[in-house]
């Protein structure tokens, strides 16, 4: 799939992660994470984020990240709906996102 | 055997001429000094010495910043900083530290940008972590020896009677802090001691927290805290589900403890959870006409409410939290300031820790085997204090820390903590919002609670249930050096601090 | 025996912080709001915010709800084609206001099932009350499904749909609530009130809890869990209510071992409805645990 529009997704909130997604300049993945628990999980965030993006075949995006201690699933969620957002309709059927 | 004493005979020459003291009233020969300067000199401060302060003031404290800008233009070097804890707002100490001004810190506590910097190293020498009750008996013991304690106080008269509030004088009212539990000691044991203070009072200042005769020199200053930051955030009655949770489980626990009957005695730390229990055991206390003989600690507004109430029959005092306690402490005859040694000494068999029946602690995180961690963060930066909390759990016959399973995504229950602060051994119920755990070693409450239908968690379960919902986190790198020592109360090592890597 | 539905929570599915921590608190049922809680650029978002939270997370065996989208725009179909297969929710419909609206929710739901390899049935559903019409189709509303395990009412709607507004007392609901309540006893299910949204009135909360009680309601919507133990202090049959309902059964049971049919209790005959009630006490002391208490206490 192809980011092809920029999205927003999440909040700040405690147990929240806050997602802008863009299609990248250089058809690479980027990611820019700021989390509070940058220390004990920032590796495994990216790790996350890494494997959501392939998951849908996506190698142009940019993804900035604030995170304030939430769970895989919500960031997981959090990602996917900024996927969802970014992508054109016909991918939106595509199975990646209901499984 | 020749048992009479020699004596001098006495010479009426030795004794002031009282015909001129007639007229020049004895009580102008004061204690007051024109300059926090000029109090210094006569103290006979040196490099190398040690000054101590208390924390009554909290995070709007000036005292010790003052001081300390005062001894740097000075130009002394090397000293000793025994303060009874550190806060947030004491982060130009970090200068002072650089410059060489302080060059060894012991406390119960840091926070906020300071124990930030000496997380990362900035002191040559480790800190020394003490509880309350290890602090007192440290001073008595003279391990820990002052040489000249500066004591900021809301209220004092030129003799030295100071306090943290008056009795009769509403002006000395505007910066208040009730119990001066944690100077006492200071003041006793200090060679020389400094009252700071913003109101001087006419003599007798009493009632007092620290008696004249302890006192050396009295300094009187515009500006000794901010009552925002004195008074601020320490108690508010929590609306946090969560906490409310927690805290209506805890109360569960204490109910069908067997300990709860007419005349038990409490004690509540600081934390939302902690001090919401106390709501929480107000209508069994109704129901059952039950009356605590006392309460005892950081004493906060909610526990005076009952008091007020006639529920809780007296209050020990040994730091007054907020408004509501401070002004308690002025108005209501069984509300009584308590010395640190009196609260928690470890030296002292009749310490009010060894009468407590029940407390209810907080933590930062607990670990499998029940030891608690309340100074650093799960980032290994340092972020609280000991408080009371090794003194308490070592002398309640019932000690239940009350935390949240995990905070955000960190867990809070943990298989090993990053310091151990308060031993395993003295901790026996741990309380969660997914669950309550007893220490296997207490087969006497697990089987009361079993007796009265409450349900029982394995620690190890609630272990895993945290770290099922967030994931391992990755063990925090640390470098060789320690910056920090955590005393148990007896004085002992009970764990390091190491520098964290960034 | 009905599962107890005494408290239902409701939480917004934009809190990230409650969805994940909801299983902590003691109530019977979660009830996850994809609806009018969340705002409209919000709803794809919180669908997969849910879809993540009930694959995930264990909330510890309560029954877990979703109330989804209106099925006439087609969101409330993507809600359902993202959380069917979970096989782990039912489903609150937003407004029923008729019994086709619950035919055309189960026929989509069927759809799903059969394509997802689900046992057909598998997802139950629950209907909510927020109108006049809904009202005065309660009975038909009610029956119109098998899947069906309870309907509820939506108090704030419903007095807009009526041109009057909520009070005190609710005189304007008696004639919804009762209604709801006949429908639901006739087919089974259980009747759940609406919420009580004034968190500072706890004395107003315990009137209208103790009102529902008496009408017959099995139990109340709740938005804050500081609401949860009124409700299961009302909803608890007391100690004394045991007590008797164990007299009565042991009653009954010795009158059978002596073939007697009919039986008197303290001068007054134990009948059919007696024993009803009796029995439906004891069934709810067990779920709650209150008669093994009961029981330790004076049955050594």
């Amino acid at each position: 799939m192809k980011i092809i529009r920029r999205s927003v997704s999440g909040t700040l909130e405690s147990s929240d992660i806050m997602f802008q997604l863009e299609s990248s300049q250089d058809g690479k993945n980027h990611i820019e994470l700021d989390s509070s628990v940058e220390k004990q999980f920032g590796d495994s965030i990216r790790s996350t984020i890494n494997q959501t993006l392939s998951n849908f075949n996506i190698t142009n995006a940019d993804v900035s990240a604030v995170d304030k201690g939430a769970l895989e699933c919500i960031i997981v969620a959090r990602l996917k709906a900024a996927i969802y957002h970014s992508v054109s309709e016909e991918d939106r059927e595509n199975k990646a996102f209901k499984s | 055997m020749n048992k009479i004493k020699n004596f001098e005979a006495f010479n009426p020459d030795n004794i002031e001429n009282k015909i001129e003291s007639y007229i020049t009233h004895r009580i102008e020969n004061n204690k007051i000094v024109g300059s926090l300067e000029e109090a210094i000199k006569k103290s006979g401060l040196k490099d190398g010495m040690t000054i101590s302060f208390h924390h009554h003031f909290r995070n709007g404290d000036h005292i010790i910043n003052n001081v300390l800008k005062t001894l740097d233009r000075m130009g002394y070097k090397d000293l000793y900083l025994a303060s009874s804890s550190l806060n947030v707002c004491h982060e130009p100490l970090i200068e002072y530290i650089k410059s060489g001004v302080i060059t060894q810190i012991d406390t119960s506590g840091l926070r906020g940008p300071l124990a930030d910097a000496i997380s990362h190293g900035i002191m040559e020498n480790p800190v020394i972590f003490r509880s309350h009750g290890g602090r007192a008996a440290a001073i008595e013991s003279g391990e820990l020896k002052i040489d000249v304690a500066f004591l900021g106080a809301p209220s004092c008269d030129p003799l030295g009677n100071a306090n943290g509030y008056s009795r009769d004088d509403e002006r000395a009212n505007d910066v208040i802090c009730g119990s001066l539990g944690y100077a006492k000691i200071d003041a006793e044991f200090a060679k020389k001691t400094i009252i700071l203070t913003n109101h001087i009072v006419s003599y007798p200042n009493i009632p007092f927290g620290i008696p004249e005769s302890q006192v050396d020199y009295i300094v009187e200053v515009s500006d000794i805290g901010d009552p925002g930051g004195i008074m601020s955030g320490a108690t508010r009655f929590t609306t946090n589900p969560k906490e409310l949770l927690i805290a209506l489980s805890a109360s569960k626990v204490i109910t069908n403890s067997g300990l709860f009957r007419d005349g038990f005695s409490i004690q509540f730390g600081s934390g939302g959870a902690s001090l919401a229990v106390a709501q929480f055991l107000r209508q069994p206390m109704i129901d059952r006409n039950y009356r605590a003989r006392f309460a005892l600690g950081g004493i906060s507004g909610s526990i005076v409410d009952l008091h007020e109430e006639g529920l809780i029959e007296k209050l020990l005092d040994v730091q007054s939290f907020d408004l509501k306690a401070a002004n308690s402490l002025k108005n209501n005859r069984f509300h009584q300031q308590i010395s640190s040694t009196y609260y928690a000494s470890p030296m002292n068999l009749g310490a009010a820790v060894n009468q407590l029946d029940i407390v209810v602690l907080s933590a930062l995180e607990v670990d499998v085997n029940f030891n608690v961690n309340v100074l650093t963060g799960a980032d290994g930066i340092i972020r609280g204090a000991i408080g009371g909390h090794q003194d308490t759990a070592a002398g309640a016959r019932l000690a239940i820390v009350v935390v949240p399973l995990l905070r955000g995504r960190i867990p809070c229950v943990v298989e090993k903590v990053n310091t151990v602060v308060t031993p395993g051994k003295c901790v026996d119920v741990l309380v969660t919002d997914y669950g309550i755990a007893v220490n296997p070693a207490r087969k006497k409450i697990i089987k009361t609670m079993k007796e009265n239908h409450i349900k029982l968690i394995d620690i190890k379960e609630l272990q895993n249930i945290a770290i099922t919902m967030t994931g391992k986190p990755k063990a925090i790198e640390y470098k060789e050096k320690v910056v920090g020592v955590v005393t148990y109360r007896d004085g002992s090592k009970i764990d390091e601090i190491h520098q964290v890597v960034d | 025996m009905t599962k107890l539905r005494r408290t239902m929570l409701f939480v917004p599915g934009n809190n990230t912080s409650m969805v994940v921590n909801a299983g902590i608190y003691p109530v019977d049922s979660l009830m996850f709001d994809l609806e009018d809680s969340v705002s409209l650029d919000q709803k794809d978002n919180v669908r997969f915010v849910l879809h993540e939270a009930l694959k995930t997370i264990n909330y510890q065996n309560k029954e877990l709800i979703v109330r989804i989208n209106s099925l006439s725009n087609g969101m409330g179909q993507t809600d359902l084609d993202y959380l069917i297969p979970l096989g782990k929710v039912a489903i609150r419909l937003p407004k029923t206001d008729s019994s086709q609206d619950i035919i055309d929710c189960e026929s989509y739901i069927e759809k799903i099932e059969k394509r997802c390899g689900m046992k057909v049935g598998t997802t139950k559903m629950m209907a909510a009350i927020e109108s006049a019409n809904g009202v005065l189709n309660a009975y038909s509303i009610a029956h119109a499904s098998k899947r069906l395990i309870g309907i509820a009412l939506g108090a704030e709607d419903l007095v807009t749909d009526l041109h009057t507004r909520r009070s005190p007392g609710g005189l304007e609901l008696s004639f919804a609530r009762s209604m709801i309540l006949m429908a639901a006893r006739s087919a089974g299910i259980s009747a759940i009130d609406t919420v009580f949204s004034d968190l500072n009135d706890m004395e107003g909360f315990r009137s209208e809890v103790e009102m529902i009680k008496q009408l017959g309601f099995d139990g109340k919507s709740i938005i804050n869990p500081r609401q949860i133990e009124t409700i299961v202090e009302i909803f608890s049959p007391t100690e004394k209510e045991i007590i008797a309902a164990l007299e009565i059964v042991d009653v009954m049971k010795e009158a059978a071992k002596m073939g007697k049919g009919v039986v008197s209790l303290h001068g007054k005959m134990v009948d059919k409805p007696i024993i009803e009630r009796a029995k439906r006490v004891l069934e709810t002391a067990k779920v709650t645990g209150q008669l093994a208490r009961i029981e330790d206490e004076y049955y050594e």
